[in-house]
């Protein structure tokens, strides 16, 4: 069961003391305060994110390169792997329920909320205020919030993206295989690829944004429909970039040869998360495009 | 259930690895016991912050009437003291026991994630710093107006309250990240730091509780943080989540504030009530009653308990169905907290009883939460709680469940175990008086509360009717008594900590459990080899 009994009594892993915590909890702290002002436009706030971003690349780059050199070191045995591999496996579990909140924020919103604006049920008290309404997904509301608008279709730009997704997956699980067989040569040129197609889904998703604020009307402010689209694809897009800057990083390792058949937990957290981002995705095509 | 034997050999070796020096010993801690001593001593600066505020209130109340406090910073304060005692006292109370006791309990050296450990705990001073801020900024020229909304913070009301709302939500951000890294590192940590023969059924209660506990918090807090963000963007950014004119609905933001404010409520108790299971059989000197049913009482209670949580807006006009399933799920769970309440009562069936001070809050707990648990039960019907909704009578119901369901249990942990951090025995008198003082000025404040709530004194009200006078002078005499007897118990524990009788390793004749084979106070790092367990 534990690696313990295989290496004798003195086999514990516990990492030295480290200044990184600190410093990431300063660049938290000073990217919420400043996002808190500058939304509330007082002028201080944008040099405060750009403080707290600043430390917050210092400390990945600054924590996750004492991880990689302890690592490289030789110093982590299996028990710490599995910590990390199950760590992560956890924080995943958290970004499920995180995107579960606007999912489920969307099912409420079509199925339960407008259905008693629009007078069904006894309960629906709202035709004394919005006497004519019914509403027909997608809707701005009885008061059409930010004009007439048009849907985003699914069948464009949003069906290819879902194509280039499920074709990342498959080259980072084609480069995984080149890890295991050791052959450097696949892994780079899968991992490459895998962020060529993530980058690709980001321009292509810019485009589609561009696309529906100038020809679509469809806007952050197109009532419901206009919140819950951006907020779920925005989100998405959000951790598509994350995970193609990981992914990057990770790709500059594979380069120095970091990585071996077995021992290479990084890049299977870093392909655990794009996977995760895909499946999210397929999701968001289903319910916000398709739908 | 088990008794651990050391290879004390090894331990030699690991004396160079001493705390290091000065401020960082603590700034870049990757030690659990220290990082859970600064857990502990940060929550008890926020009880004391959110009692403050807690007796501002009740002296306010002391009288009809307006007395001291402006209508906004009444209102003001009662979110504040909502959002300290849970975010800042309770849970980092809970975590803070957590650190320090469950790597001792299954004989680990330390956390699984140590430096992610420092991160969780160190968000906690930024996170309470940005909800002072919120606090400070309507004082000052252009800084809007103050939190008006209680904890809760519904919209439309909060759409509309001033700057210091986005500091508030921005402090649930950091509140929600620092437990979930904190959570992630408790289950990693039990799944993967066991001694090598520990079976999940065999740790200690308290560390089932915790798992579950951290389960939970993975699942609901990124909800809450979810919800906060949709606020946020009503807020500033145009968006109509919460906005019917847009095609949106105020009540969706409470469906996903209850969806994570009700498992918050376990999330509070269980750690303590996972306290119960090492203290009781101590005292009682009997084996724990029905391991495996606590266990999958647990469970039971973390399940149904994620689907019950519209029973906190039965008046928000919900169809017959809904309030119906949301009625018959509150009331089931009463089945699997109740069979915790046995499971302990069954522990203490012919045992050979003694009452020190953590005994007596356990005793405490069983009385007083099961009562908080009964007015629960009358909440949960639906007719009824048309008439007790946001009446002074739910006050009184989740302080009954809170204080001793939540802080009595840590009383009990701190009390229990502070021999064993320490290694000094702390003032048995002293801590029994104040048990005794803590334990009827809570009474005094909170019994008469049930009566007026009755009665019709709504709450959250900086004002009321002549005629719920009395009851409120009472209640706000005992208030006083209440917040100033935790000064007893800082006192207590500082004395503690500066000398005493020297505590033996088994600090507790009748204990039971890993934590009570290691030296008073454990060595820097707690378990250097895996300790063997033999089934006893």
């Amino acid at each position: 069961m534990s690696s313990a009994a295989h290496h004798g009594p003195n086999d514990y892993y516990i990492p030295e003391s480290s200044p990184w915590p600190i410093v990431a909890m300063l660049a938290v702290f000073f990217m919420l305060s400043g996002t808190a002002l500058t939304i509330n436009e007082v002028g201080i706030g944008a040099w405060m994110i750009l403080a707290g971003f600043s430390l917050l690349v210092v400390m990945f780059y600054g924590w996750f390169g004492q991880v990689i050199k302890e690592n490289l070191s030789d110093q982590y045995n299996e028990q710490v792997d599995r910590s990390f591999r199950q760590g992560m496996f956890w924080f995943i579990a958290s970004e499920v329920f995180f995107f579960l909140s606007f999912f489920g924020s969307l099912y409420y919103i079509r199925m339960i909320a407008l259905p008693w604006l629009s007078g069904e049920g006894y309960l629906a008290e709202s035709q004394l205020l919005y006497n004519q309404f019914v509403a027909d997904w997608p809707t701005a509301g009885p008061e059409e919030l930010g004009g007439r608008f048009k849907a985003m279709g699914a069948w464009g730009i949003p069906a290819l993206n879902t194509l280039i997704l499920l074709l990342s997956g498959a080259t980072v699980t084609w480069a995984h295989w080149g890890l295991k067989e050791d052959d450097q040569k696949k892994l780079v040129w899968g991992l490459a690829a895998t962020i060529g197609l993530g980058l690709l889904f980001v321009v292509f998703q810019v485009y589609e944004y561009r696309h529906a604020y100038h020809e679509l009307n469809l806007t952050l402010e197109s009532g419901v429909y206009g919140s819950t689209f951006y907020m779920l694809t925005g989100f998405h897009g959000f951790h598509v970039t994350m995970g193609a800057v990981m992914l990057m990083a990770i790709l500059v390792r594979a380069i120095k040869g970091h990585f071996s058949p077995h021992n290479h937990f990084a890049f299977e957290a870093v392909a655990w998360y794009w996977h995760f981002v895909d499946v999210v995705w397929l999701g968001l095509f289903v319910f916000v495009y398709w739908m | 259930m088990s008794t651990a034997t050391i290879d004390l050999a090894h331990d030699h070796d690991h004396e160079h690895h001493g705390p290091p020096k000065g401020l960082k010993r603590w700034l870049f801690s990757t030690n659990h016991k220290d990082i859970g001593s600064m857990y502990l001593i940060f929550a008890l600066t926020m009880l004391f912050a959110g009692g403050v505020s807690a007796m501002a209130i009740r002296l306010e109340l002391f009288l009809p009437g307006l007395q001291l406090l402006d209508p906004d910073l009444y209102n003001n304060l009662v979110t504040n003291h909502a959002l300290i005692m849970i975010f800042g006292a309770v849970m980092p109370a809970a975590a803070g026991l957590a650190n320090w006791m469950i790597p001792l309990m299954i004989g680990a050296p330390d956390m699984a994630l140590p430096r992610l450990n420092n991160l969780s705990f160190w968000i906690l001073p930024a996170a309470a710093t940005m909800l002072i801020l919120s606090f400070i900024v309507p004082f000052f020229p252009g800084g809007g107006t103050q939190i008006n909304t209680g904890w809760t913070i519904y919209p439309p009301l909060s759409v509309q309250v001033g700057m210091s709302m986005d500091f508030l939500i921005f402090a649930l951000h950091m509140l929600g990240i620092s437990s979930v890294l904190a959570s992630i590192n408790i289950i990693v940590t039990i799944f993967n730091m066991r001694a090598p023969d520990m079976k999940l059924t065999q740790m200690p209660i308290f560390v089932w509780t915790w798992l579950v506990t951290a389960f939970l918090l993975i699942l609901v807090i990124p909800v809450l943080a979810g919800g906060v963000t949709m606020l946020l963007f009503d807020r500033h950014f145009g968006t109509s989540f919460f906005n019917a004119a847009g095609g949106g609905d105020p009540v969706l933001f409470q469906h996903l504030f209850w969806f994570f404010g009700h498992p918050e409520v376990y999330i509070l108790i269980l750690p303590s009530l996972g306290v119960l299971a090492s203290v009781v059989p101590t005292f009682s000197r009997k084996p724990l009653f029905g391991y495996s049913s606590l266990v999958g009482a647990m469970i039971a209670i973390m399940i149904i308990g994620m689907v019950v949580w519209a029973h906190h807006q039965y008046t928000i006009g919900m169809s017959l169905g809904a309030v119906s399933y949301f009625m018959i799920g509150t009331i089931i769970i009463s089945i699997p907290v109740g069979l915790m309440i046995f499971n302990y009562m069954a522990t203490m069936w012919r045992g050979a009883m003694t009452f020190e001070t953590p005994m007596l809050f356990a005793v405490g707990i069983l009385l007083m939460f099961s009562f908080g648990g009964l007015t629960g039960i009358m909440l949960a019907v639906v007719p009824a709680d048309m008439q007790y909704h946001d009446s002074m009578f739910v006050v009184a119901h989740f302080h009954y469940v809170l204080m001793p369901g939540a802080i009595f249990g840590l009383f009990a942990g701190v009390f229990y175990w502070l021999p064993k951090w320490t290694g000094h025995m702390y003032d048995e008198k002293l801590a029994k008086i104040f048990f005794w003082v803590n334990v009827i000025s809570f009474n005094v404040t909170f019994f008469p509360q049930h009566f007026i709530g009755l009665a019709g004194m709504p709450r959250r009200i900086v004002d009321y009717h002549v005629m719920f006078t009395e009851f409120n002078v009472l209640s706000s005499i005992g208030a006083m008594v209440f917040g100033l007897s935790h000064l007893l118990f800082l006192y207590i524990i500082i004395k503690t900590v500066r000398g005493g009788k020297q505590a033996e390793n088994k600090v507790w004749e009748g204990a039971k459990g890993l934590e009570w084979e290691l030296s008073s106070p454990p060595p820097f790092h707690s378990w250097t080899t895996p300790p063997k367990l033999a089934a006893s």
